[in-house]
């Protein structure tokens, strides 16, 4: 018995390993790119023989970046809260309430979810230059709350459907108004499903290139990804393969960060012993 | 403190289903009323709608003489006692039990102190800083009556509060929730599908089925005088037995030999349509060993001999189970509860009959044995609708009533 669970063990931990590995060597590659000098950049080698900052440091000297890396930020961040906020409220109506429409609500959600966001790209930059949204803040992040929400109302409301019902009941049966119910109660209870979603629509808003490209046209709006790819060198003649690598690494940061810290509030079983059980 | 009178009271599910049915109910105020019906009878239903968390959809619902169909749950002044507890699971006991009093907006002080108090009732003082999670069933079921005893509502409701804890602790909180009831004289009403709470616990017992209320009254009164068959096989443990019995020159044939029927009887099957079959129903308690009559008893009653199937002693008298001959009485009643009750007690040809015989009984498994039972407690019902025709202005008369 013991041979056998050590020899699964064994097994499972190369297999862990081989995917772990194979999910992250474009990752690392980068990454090693990035502390890579011009000369040896080319030379094959997964580990630098020559460790520099210097692509860090060229990137973050450029106001193009930062910029880009504050629009970023910016952008993401507003969204995330807007689309969260509303999804929240839809994913509630939606596993709590019978209201007419409610059928409706979820398939035109779903339709939104499914439809290609290449073929709204050209309209979207005509409505946005007539409406003077093309290379602003709400002209990414108004696209963005469309495309998150119908992810964080699936998400949410999943969430959602988890939370015992008579809870509320309970709450409202000790004085509390619909609204007092959902804040007081039925939130905290929702609070991993919320950072859950969270960080989903922040990765989704964080990694959008499509929209982010066809909207923008100058420092103004321009987000992360798309800012990557007008990366020139100093000169003309020089390569910024290791100042696009550094500019990857840096924007991996902000979601590595926000994931670990919302992990640590997604805590499982906090509904536990509302019930029975 | 209030009484609660439901005056027609229907509930239609936007799905078609008609839950509850024309409830008529007067609760008086501190009294302490049993729902009690097989699962899926509207009993919840009914309880949601007093609370307040269902709409009423015809009918009216008045708590102190106010109307109140149109009143949020909080504006009605109720607690309710859920069968899931539904305990917040982020809040501590004392946070739990204190959140309808801070909901309330009383101060700090006040609230500490009546959460104190409902603690100490309840013996809960030492778990106040406990979150539900860490809690027994048994523990987390008194958080959730300390939750509804804090505010001292008009009236407390209900949910099968019990139905979660295992028999020895149901026992012991059946009484926790009747002292507490007493103390507090609180309106109470009280759903249960588990009849011995519903025959030990409430003034009144209303028993219902298929949303429509059957009959209410004190347990001993549902229990002696049932109206109809519904009631009859439903309240008792256990259960009376019924058998089937054909209407033949003025008397009734049955499994257990001619049962005599007396002027009172006579008259009901007289009518073209009265019917040609019934159904006889009599308690284990109504049979005794015959060896054991004394002969002004006998004549009370009458006798037959059947082979003993099972003998359980109980120290205080005899469960002896009978197998006797004859056809199975049937009736969508009877149906309906032996579904409920999960048993499909079907035991072949025949019937097999519960009789309660004295402890003095020699009474031996494989014998055969000759047992009296009194025919001035046997009911007879119509199986076409139940109705128990040996009822006459609310009393049981037995088979031979003149
Ligand atoms: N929201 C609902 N929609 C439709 N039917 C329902 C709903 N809630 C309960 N019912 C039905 O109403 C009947 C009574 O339910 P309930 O009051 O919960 O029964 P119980 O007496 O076991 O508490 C059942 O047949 C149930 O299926
Ligand atoms: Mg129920």
């Amino acid at each position: 018995m013991a041979e056998t669970t050590t020899r699964a063990r064994l097994r499972w931990g190369l297999l862990d390993v081989i995917v772990v590995v194979f999910a992250l060597i474009p990752v690392l590659w980068i990454a090693s790119l990035s502390f890579k000098t011009p000369a040896t950049l080319t030379d094959g080698k997964f580990w630098p023989r020559e460790w520099t900052l210097d692509n860090y440091r060229t990137i973050f000297a450029t106001d193009q970046f930062v910029r880009a890396l504050v629009n970023s930020i910016g952008i993401a961040l507003i969204a995330t809260a807007v689309a969260v906020v509303l999804g929240a409220m839809a994913a509630y109506a939606i596993s709590r309430l019978d209201f007419p429409g409610k059928r409706l609500l979820v398939g035109v959600s779903l339709l939104i979810a499914m439809f290609p966001q290449v073929s709204l790209v050209s309209p979207l930059f005509e409505i946005e230059r007539q409406f003077g949204l093309f290379d602003t803040w709400p002209g990414l992040i108004l696209p963005y709350i469309t495309f998150a929400l119908p992810l964080a109302i699936y998400t949410l409301s999943a969430f959602f459907k988890q939370i015992p019902w008579d809870l509320e009941k309970a709450a409202k049966m000790d004085g509390a108004t619909q609204g007092q119910a959902f804040r007081r109660v039925i939130a905290p209870l929702a609070a991993p499903g919320l950072f859950t979603t969270a960080i989903l629509v922040f990765i989704f808003c964080w990694n959008d290139f499509l929209f982010a490209i066809t909207l923008t046209s100058t420092e103004r709006a321009r987000t992360v990804p798309v800012a990557l790819s007008f990366f020139t060198g100093e000169s003309q003649f020089e390569d910024p393969t290791g100042a696009i690598c550094a500019a990857a690494v840096v924007i991996t940061i902000p979601i590595i960060l926000f994931v670990l810290f919302f992990q640590r509030r997604i805590v499982s079983g906090l509904t536990s012993g509302a019930v029975k059980g | 403190m209030a009484d609660i009178v439901l005056d027609k009271v229907s509930k239609k599910f936007p799905d078609g289903t008609v839950a509850v049915a024309d409830v008529d109910l007067e609760i008086a105020d501190g009294e302490f009323v049993i729902l009690v019906g097989p699962s899926g009878c509207g009993m919840s239903t009914t309880l949601n709608m007093i609370a307040g968390l269902e709409d009423i959809s015809s009918g009216e619902l008045r708590i102190a003489g106010q109307r109140v169909n149109d009143k949020a749950p909080r504006d009605r002044d109720i607690a309710m006692v859920f069968q899931s507890y539904a305990l917040y699971p982020n809040m501590t006991v004392r946070e739990n039990m204190a959140f309808p009093l801070r909901l309330a907006k009383l101060d700090k002080e006040t609230i500490n102190r009546k959460v104190e108090e409902a603690a100490k009732v309840l013996e809960l003082t030492a778990l106040l800083d406990r979150k539900p999670a860490n809690l027994s069933g048994g523990q987390r079921q008194r958080v959730a009556m300390g939750r509804a005893i804090v505010r001292q509502p008009k009236a407390f409701l209900m949910d099968e509060p019990l139905s979660n804890l295992d028999a020895k602790l149901r026992v012991q909180m059946r009484t926790v929730v009747s002292r507490l009831q007493k103390q507090l004289g609180t309106t109470t009403v009280y759903v249960t599908h588990d009849q011995t709470e519903a025959m030990t616990l409430g003034d009144r017992v209303v028993i219902m089925r298929g949303g429509a209320v059957q009959q209410v009254g004190p347990p001993q009164e549902l229990y002696d005088h049932p109206r109809n068959l519904f009631v009859a096989g439903f309240i008792g443990s256990p259960s009376m037995n019924f058998l089937h019995a054909a209407v033949e020159d003025g008397k009734l044939r049955t499994a257990l030999g001619d049962v005599p029927i007396g002027e009172r009887v006579r008259r009901e099957l007289e009518g073209a349509d009265a019917p040609r079959e019934l159904i006889l129903g009599i308690r284990p308690e109504h049979f005794e060993d015959a060896e054991l009559v004394d002969d002004d008893t006998r004549r009370r009653g009458m006798e037959f001999e059947a082979p003993v199937d099972i003998v359980e002693s109980m120290g205080s008298d005899k469960y002896v189970y009978f197998t006797v001959e004859g056809e199975r009485a049937s009736a969508a009643e009877l149906e309906e509860l032996a579904a409920d009750a999960g048993a499909s007690d079907f035991t072949g040809a025949g019937a097999s009959l519960v009789t309660r015989l004295s402890a003095e009984s020699p009474v031996a498994e494989g014998q055969h044995r000759r047992v009296w039972f009194n025919l001035e407690k046997i009911h007879l019902f119509d199986p076409s609708n139940g109705r128990n025709l040996t009822l006459h202005e609310g009393r049981a008369a037995g088979a031979l009533a003149d």
